[in-house]
């Protein structure tokens, strides 16, 4: 078994142990970080997927830009609609 | 039989096949924010109900969400697996793992169906004459539910005709740069990430 297909599979079984872990998580009794445990360990996958499988980690600057690209501009369109939610209670 | 010939506008063969890959990821983020617009209004909804959005996808079954993450993951290394196969010479290994990769695809949908026809039983799809909501939040989540699993599961039905399609390509399964092959398993991998953010906006929020 070559190097990369010993990799590849590595990264599965973090991916799967990842998937165990969220889904026990679930059932803690974590309360208002819940969400937040939930999302980090989805980034968390996220990651390993575009850092192993979708070769981010062969990749120059130019790739790795226009690969998190859309992720920005969706971070900065959930802060807008959250920043408005949020801060409704207030007024 | 090895890659596609050098053309018009590239003077060299590795500045096209990077332009083959940079053009794939420029769609995908394109991709990206075509499922942010979901993902944003289910941050709107969860934000104004948490209460009544964690009751509305209590509804929904966490055990086949939870398989078709699974098999979609699996899937992704089948297809990271057929890359490595095309530049290693193996091309009827990279057949094969797209064989592999695609079949999971189709077990993913066939999970799907089941879901929908439970759903569709229990008054829970929009629409249809059996629909009975207890309220109007869970009118709404499971509105954005059948749209959002409905687009990926179209996502996903274009990643299998892909993927079968490459796996039929012998041109594809013979080139050492993997190109083709390459990237068919960039669009599936973004299939899969944006499932692995779909798993706990609808699934593991109806966990109390």
């Amino acid at each position: 078994m070559s190097r990369g297909v010993a990799r590849i599979l590595a990264v599965w079984a973090a991916l799967m142990m990842l998937l165990a872990l969220t889904l026990a998580a679930a059932f803690l009794p974590l309360g208002a970080a819940k969400p937040w445990v939930a999302y980090a360990i989805a980034t968390a996958k996220a990651a390993l997927v575009l850092w192993f499988f979708m070769e981010l980690r062969r990749e120059d600057g130019i790739m790795r830009l226009a690969a998190v690209a859309g992720f920005v501009w969706l971070a900065i369109l959930f802060v807008l609609t959250a920043a408005d939610y949020v801060t409704r209670v207030w007024m | 039989m090895p890659e596609r010939a050098l053309h018009e506008p590239f003077h060299d063969l590795p500045r096209q096949r990077e332009a083959d890959r940079l053009g794939m990821i420029v769609f995908l983020a394109s991709e990206i924010m075509l499922f942010g617009g979901i993902f944003a209004a289910a941050l709107a909804l969860r934000l104004e109900h948490p209460t009544d959005y964690v009751h509305a996808a209590h509804h929904l079954k966490l055990s086949l969400g939870t398989a078709n993450t699974a098999a979609l993951l699996t899937s992704s290394m089948f297809a990271a697996l057929a890359v490595a196969a095309a530049r290693a010479e193996a091309p009827n290994w990279a057949g094969r793992a797209l064989w592999a990769a695609a079949g999971l695809g189709l077990i993913f949908l066939a999970v799907k169906g089941v879901e929908y026809a439970g759903e569709y039983r229990e008054g829970l799809m929009p629409g249809t004459p059996e629909a009975d909501f207890s309220s109007r939040v869970e009118q709404l989540f499971m509105n954005l539910y059948f749209v959002a699993t409905g687009i990926h599961a179209l996502h996903v039905t274009g990643g299998i005709v892909l993927m079968a399609s490459a796996a039929l390509n012998r041109r594809a399964r013979y080139d050492a740069h993997a190109v083709l092959i390459g990237n068919v398993a960039l669009y599936w991998h973004l299939v899969d990430i944006i499932w692995l953010f779909l798993y706990p906006t609808l699934y593991l929020a109806g966990v109390a």
